[in-house]
């Protein structure tokens, strides 16, 4: 028989003003194998944990049931407590009386009475706990980063830094990711490049980094400490040790036809080509879709003025297979595609673009080498109007529901720049509200109406209509003025909604990270842990955990490096104990737990087996506590009941079943 | 219930509208043909109808100026569609005359030259059931 301790906590008032403590304690002592029961404040704080340990000494407790907040709070918390004053960790259970109870519920009685039964579940669970063991892994000191944007270059640099080797695995050619394509960087106004360059020349020279660009992850395995992960190095056909990055190749290449990834297709590239000039490694690839070569088996020029030797046409995908202790995914955003929302006309007038193309239009190496034109007619614009929430702020099915946060801010930005390098330029902006919560943001946007003369209107735009003549007919409202407005506008720009990399949906799978409704990473808390995934050694870096600005997702890149680093530093990780285990008498060999596995901790081995005196050899489930995640996806599976999970078996639960049904 | 709520909730059940969606972005008037017609509009439906302040609705010339062209319903990002509020409003007006809302027989009379077609067809679509 156990004997039991049962802590109830009054967080404050959190539990004590909807559930009478006292009464939940008077309880408790009724149940079986219950010696002592106590209230306290705070139980979590230094007094209430010393009043457990002082129990655990006193009345020889053997398990511990905590009346508090959630597990997910607190239970290692007191599952320490209980371990520094000689108690087996997994001797503790939470009754969880503040989410599951005080905070959902407003009747005192209701509340009490619902605490009561939880607090007996718990109890009822303790009664058949046993001690468990938690077993160690080891820590393989190498991170990956996935994704080579400006998230991906801080945290790789930060893991490095603490000396720790780091790979980037990059799908483009070159690492520098979408801040690469910006022209200037809010509130400060720097130029975007001249910040991002010597960022991407350090990480490409630190002896602690290996960047492996056109290249993406393919297969991920393991745990924390110990991941395996095939990484695809695509064919780039040039020969990297080889190519000096003269720029000759591309300079002959005659095929120029395909659209610029960089310039957002305003513009078009060579078959080989590398997609901006301070693109590192300055190594072109060969675009084999485009590639003359490739197509027809004739022109081969490349090859022919490459000095170097290193065209090889006849490169082919590598994998790499490569040991990680922690992963952190940086994978970032793109713009939505516009072609739900019509009425802006973006797919009829060449002169209706995303800001992210304008971004292209404004910058010195953009296809119109930074001179503000209409991609129409190449003549500059006198009357600009921009649109803010362009898909962002959505709850119909064309949308996003999320504010993409990053638009009031660039939108003000691309307002003044293009107010201060042609005056005589007209700007307006629509918007629904100016979100600027930033330092020193909401004075940038200020600046814009004040100091620039950018023509702010609250108000939507419902349509952009194309005239004969080229220009086009903006229809908004002013709903400060309750009038509705026409105007003609020789450029609009719509501040497209942004989203989460596509290439996130088959990351999250491999590394089974979970994503939300609109595909950004999932925190293991949102407040608390904001920078890791729920999945153990994964770490979220950047706009594919939700949307934020440069200097935010620095912040979290750093974060992110901190966290890893954290894990990296250890020699070995105490593993959780509360694995599945299969009896050997009941397992039958059926092979269902092996194939629901979604860690693939369970194998079968043939062994002897001594079954009430008959001696055969059977067929039987094994599993590796390493993998083991304790999902239960294989208890539930076993036709047989031959698996159990270690902590939560069948017997406990429906041990708590029983005590919330008496 | 007073009979403002009343009213109110029944133009909620019958456009199948909620209100509380919007986020006054102004879209709807920004697309509204007849929006210099109107003296609510369409924007502001929403509010009325978060205020209860149906009478007014019902008084308004709004409701005779609306193309039912759906350009609002089609184009609001918060599913708020002011287009079916309006034509809520306008079915508890004809209900209110008597049980049998419209009948067929009676359109020649009530035709008047100014009345767009598509506001006819579109209240045949709504009181055909």
């Amino acid at each position: 028989m156990q004997r039991i301790g049962v802590f109830v906590c009054h967080c404050g008032s959190n539990i004590a003003a909807t559930v009478d403590v006292k009464k939940v304690v008077e309880m408790a002592r009724l149940e079986p194998g219950v010696v002592h029961a106590e209230d306290y404040q705070y139980m979590c704080s230094e007094v209430g944990q010393a009043k457990i340990a002082t129990a655990i000494h006193e009345k020889h407790l053997t398990g511990i049931v905590v009346c508090s907040c959630s597990p997910r709070m607190h239970e290692t918390t007191f599952r320490k407590a209980a371990e520094k004053a000689g108690l087996n960790p997994y001797m503790v259970e939470i009754a969880n009386i503040r989410e599951h109870c005080s905070w959902i519920h407003k009747n005192i009685e209701e509340a009490t009475k619902k605490a009561v039964i939880l607090a007996r579940a718990a109890i009822a669970k303790v009664n058949l706990n046993t001690p468990l063991k938690a077993g160690e892994s080891r820590v393989t000191k190498r991170a990956l980063v996935i994704g080579g944007g400006i998230a991906g270059i801080q945290t790789a640099l930060d893991i490095a830094e603490a000396g720790y080797e780091v790979d980037i695995v990059e799908k483009t050619p070159s690492i520098g990711g979408r801040m690469s394509q910006l022209d200037k960087t809010f509130p400060t106004l720097d130029c975007s490049a001249c910040i991002l360059t010597p960022k991407m020349v350090e990480a490409s020279a630190h002896d602690k980094i290996t960047i492996y660009t056109y290249s993406e992850v393919e297969k991920v395995s393991g745990f924390v400490g110990d991941f395996t992960v095939d990484i695809r190095k695509k064919a780039r056909s040039v020969d990297m040790t080889k190519c000096t990055g003269c720029g000759v190749c591309q300079e002959k290449c005659p095929s120029r036809k395909a659209p610029s990834e960089f310039n957002r297709g305003l513009s078009t590239r060579s078959a080989i080509y590398t997609p901006f000039a301070q693109a590192i490694p300055n190594v072109p690839v060969i675009d084999r879709e485009h590639c003359i070569k490739f197509k027809t088996g004739k022109c081969g020029l490349c090859e022919k003025v490459c000095q170097a030797g290193a065209i090889d046409y006849t490169q082919k995908d590598e994998i790499i297979t490569e040991k990680y202790g922690a992963i952190v995914v940086a994978t970032g955003f793109d713009t939505i595609k516009l072609d739900q929302y019509d009425e802006y006309a973006y797919s009829q007038s060449k002169d209706v673009i995303t800001s992210l193309e304008l971004e292209r239009i404004m910058n010195a190496a953009g296809p119109t080498k930074g001179h503000l034109e209409r991609l129409s007619d190449g003549k500059p614009p006198k009357n600009m109007v921009f649109i803010q929430c362009v898909g962002s702020r959505c709850s119909d099915n064309r949308g996003k529901s999320y504010c993409s946060k990053i638009c009031c801010m660039y939108t003000a930005k691309h307002a003044m720049l293009i107010r201060d390098k042609y005056p005589d330029v007209n700007v307006t902006v629509f918007y629904i509200d100016v979100r600027t919560p930033g330092k020193n943001f909401d004075e940038f946007y200020r600046r814009a109406v004040e100091d620039y003369g950018v023509n702010y209107i609250k108000g939507q735009v419902g349509k952009v209509a194309p005239q004969p003549d080229g220009s086009l007919l903006v229809q908004g409202v002013d709903l400060l003025d309750n009038k509705q407005i026409l105007m003609k506008a020789d450029m609009v720009v719509l501040a497209t909604a942004i989203e989460p990399d596509p290439s996130v949906r088959s990351i999250a799978t491999m590394l089974t990270a979970s994503i939300d409704t609109n595909n950004f990473l999932t925190e293991a808390h949102a407040k608390l842990r904001p920078v890791e995934s729920p999945t153990a050694g994964v770490f979220l870096s950047g706009v594919c955990q939700g949307p934020k600005d440069i200097p935010e997702t620095v912040a979290q890149a750093g974060a992110a490096a901190v966290k890893a680093i954290g894990l990296l530093a250890k020699d070995k990780l105490m593993t959780n104990p509360c694995t599945a285990k299969a009896d050997e008498l009941l397992c039958n060999g059926c092979s269902q737990c092996e194939n629901v596995c979604p860690y693939g901790a369970i194998s079968y081995e043939t062994k002897l087996i001594n079954d009430h005196g008959v001696r055969e050899e059977r067929r039987i489930a094994v599993v590796n506590n390493a993998l083991c995640q304790g999902c239960g996806a294989c208890t539930v599976t076993c036709p047989s009941g031959a698996m159990d999970l270690q902590g939560f078996s069948n017997r406990q639960i429906l041990a708590e079943v029983d005590a919330i049904c008496r | 219930m007073n009979n403002a709520m009343k009213q109110a909730e029944q133009i909620r059940e019958i456009s199948g509208v909620n209100p509380y969606k919007c986020m006054k972005c102004g879209k709807c008037s920004a697309s509204c043909p007849s929006f210099n017609e109107m003296d609510i509009k369409p924007h502001q439906f929403v509010s009325y109808v978060l205020n209860n302040d149906i009478e007014a609705l019902m008084q308004s010339e709004s409701l005779w100026k609306c193309l039912s062209c759906f350009a609002c319903v089609e184009r609001c990002p918060r599913d708020v569609k002011p287009g079916k509020l309006i034509d809520a409003a306008r079915q508890l007006v004809v209900r209110q005359r008597d049980e049998t809302y419209l009948s067929p027989d009676e359109i020649p009379e009530l035709l008047d030259p100014d009345l767009p077609q598509q506001l006819l067809v579109s209240a045949f679509r709504r009181y055909r059931r």
